[in-house]
């Protein structure tokens, strides 16, 4: 996949190409321009591969080396072996940030692809004005997360807020969506799950729209109920799609950083303090560089091992 | 699914995605006491809101320090990025695999890890507090590469070819035959960086702590949590609708490019 059709051809064609300029003994301008292309290719790649290695490759060895390293950026760096990680093992806000984190991850992952699903099947169905449906769903994921965030800050208020004021004039008890820590991390799940779930939609349906006709012309076939239609052929060709959508929306859950920054610091009883916000914290509230990027590296394993785990877990659990 | 079922549903979810957007417009004209109520109108159109907001923040400077440092990242990300996308798929030369392999690697590095030695490092060239620390570290954007290449695959090798055998150089070759044949793949690559560095607000607050060089989403965030705004809704609301604004009319004009490209970006980044 990643070699461009011809590799070898190519080579021999060059070889052919300059014999034939021998030939007609075409100047050492163009014979350049035949022999140039491989030290081009350094030339043209290296700009980033520079940068790379300046903006990837110095920081990723330095955060390991920062693992080891008390600092606060202003005195010399101290060493202190493994005591950032023995201490980051007994630090509760850590994991009340991984725990904020999953439980951020179990409401918002089903909530957005049940609600993605929906709409990516009625949008699927050939209705008229679908270009436009599809376009207000998708607004609010090109919209900041600023923008987002301080508008629910006014949806979300307590007395002033406007889907209590809805739910008390239905005769409703106003909901403590912010003010609460049972209440404050279902709310931003609500929130960032109307904000990205448009994006999703467009993956389902683009998932959708790759499943041929045909399959589902056999399965009417077979007599195949609309359940065992959408059980049986949409949902396991619908797979990737889904493995896709999990590890998209768990990063994304991992990213989650200006929604409890802006609405509630983390609070209440750093019941949303998030696994960047923690980092962001540590760093700089309280100077300790070398611990904050040991958190950064270990909030990526965990990444890492749920992303790998989901990969298997949802690869198994439709065949 | 019956037909009026459909729609109902379809409307109901156009309602939810739209209508706080509209009821955002319309509160920043309110006068503050009028924000709470649920009527969609002002009784009383006001731009006290905003009179308030240009107040207390440079909010025009702000939007031009994000347009500086975003076009800057965007047209480097593509011309660097095009570069090196152009060499992976037209050029033979050793260690392009292995360079390759290497760019796929750093997109499975969460940014959480380089946070803070990137800070720090920002710290030591003495870029904090300017645009040159929101800017340098984001030249280069793998996703952007990845899309590039991928459309220069279907480039036929054999024009390459040719236009080497008339003498053509690497660099007019990719300029004046690779770009104009792959306008779609620059167009999808270009509005993922744009977008992405447009509402990028981490990094921003980590480096900038100086208003003259603060970027609008930062802006307006510090201006709502940090008490500019002095915990007036109106004032707050005001900011976040010129911060989405821009981005809102952008995609309107061009929904169809915007859709699709966020949309590649989710398959492929």
């Amino acid at each position: 996949m990643s070699e461009p059709v011809g590799h070898r051809p190519q080579t021999r064609r060059e070889k052919s190409i300059s014999a034939l300029k021998r030939a007609l003994g075409t100047s050492g301008g163009s014979r350049r321009a035949v022999s140039d292309p491989g030290r081009m290719g350094y030339v043209f790649s290296a700009p980033y591969f520079f940068h790379l290695a300046l903006f990837f490759g110095y920081p990723l060895l330095f955060a390991l080396i920062l693992v080891f390293h008390r600092w606060d950026i202003v005195t010399p760096m101290e060493f202190i072996g493994l005591r950032n990680i023995s201490r980051l093992l007994q630090d509760d806000l850590f994991f009340r940030a991984i725990r904020n984190t999953g439980f951020f991850l179990v409401i918002h992952i089903p909530l957005q692809i049940i609600v993605a699903l929906f709409f990516a099947e009625l949008l699927n169905a050939k209705l008229k004005g679908r270009s436009f449906f599809r376009t207000v769903y998708f607004l609010p994921v090109v919209v900041s997360g600023v923008v987002v965030a301080i508008l629910f800050q006014q949806l979300f208020a307590f007395e002033t807020g406007y889907i209590n004021g809805v739910i008390s004039a239905l005769g409703g008890d106003r909901v403590p969506w912010l003010v609460s820590p049972a209440w404050a991390m279902p709310s931003i799940a609500l929130m960032a799950t109307w904000k990205n779930v448009g994006f999703y939609v467009i993956l389902f349906l683009t998932g959708l729209q790759n499943i041929p006709d045909s399959m589902y012309e056999v399965a009417y076939l077979e007599g195949a109920t609309t359940w065992q239609r959408w059980t049986q052929v949409t949902l396991p060709l619908l797979n990737p799609m889904l493995v896709t959508v999990v590890v998209l929306s768990t990063i994304g859950g991992f990213s989650l950083f200006i929604e409890p920054y802006l609405l509630t610091g983390g609070g209440p009883l750093s019941s949303t303090l998030s696994a960047l916000l923690y980092i962001y914290n540590q760093a700089f509230y309280f100077n300790h560089m070398g611990y904050a990027a040991a958190l950064g590296i270990f909030f990526a394993l965990i990444i890492f091992v749920v992303v790998l785990l989901q990969r298997r877990f949802v690869e198994e659990d439709i065949y | 699914m019956k037909k009026p079922f459909a729609y109902i549903a379809l409307v109901g979810g156009a309602l939810v995605f739209a209508y706080p957007f509209v009821w955002m417009m319309l509160a920043t004209f309110k006068p503050e006491m009028e924000i709470g109520r649920l009527a969609l109108l002002p009784s009383e159109w006001t731009l006290e809101s905003y009179r308030l907001v240009f107040e207390s923040i440079p909010i025009g400077r702000s939007f031009l320090n994000s347009l500086v440092v975003v076009l800057i990242v965007t047209s480097s990300a593509l011309l660097f990025g095009s570069m090196a996308g152009y060499a992976f798929t037209k050029i033979n030369f050793r260690g392009r695999d292995a360079g390759y392999n290497i760019i796929l690697f750093t997109m499975m590095v969460p940014f959480m890890v380089l946070l803070i030695p990137l800070y720090t490092l920002i710290v030591k060239f003495g870029w904090t507090d300017s645009l040159v620390g929101l800017i340098v570290p984001f030249m280069m954007n793998a996703t952007a590469v990845l899309i590039l290449r991928q459309s220069f695959l279907t480039i036929p090798t054999d024009l390459i070819e040719a236009a080497r055998i008339d003498g053509c150089s690497e660099w007019r070759i990719l300029f004046t035959i690779v770009w104009p044949l792959s306008i779609p793949a620059l167009t999808t690559a270009g509005i993922i960086v744009f977008i992405g560095n447009w509402n990028e607000v981490l990094w921003p607050i980590m480096v900038v702590r100086n208003e003259d060089w603060m970027t609008m989403p930062q802006m307006v965030a510090l201006f709502s949590v940090g008490g500019g705004a002095q915990s007036k809704l109106g004032p707050q609301l005001a900011a976040a609708f010129m911060l989405g604004l821009p981005i809102i009319i952008a995609f309107l004009l061009f929904q169809r490019h915007f859709i699709s490209s966020l949309a590649t970006s989710g398959l492929k980044g």
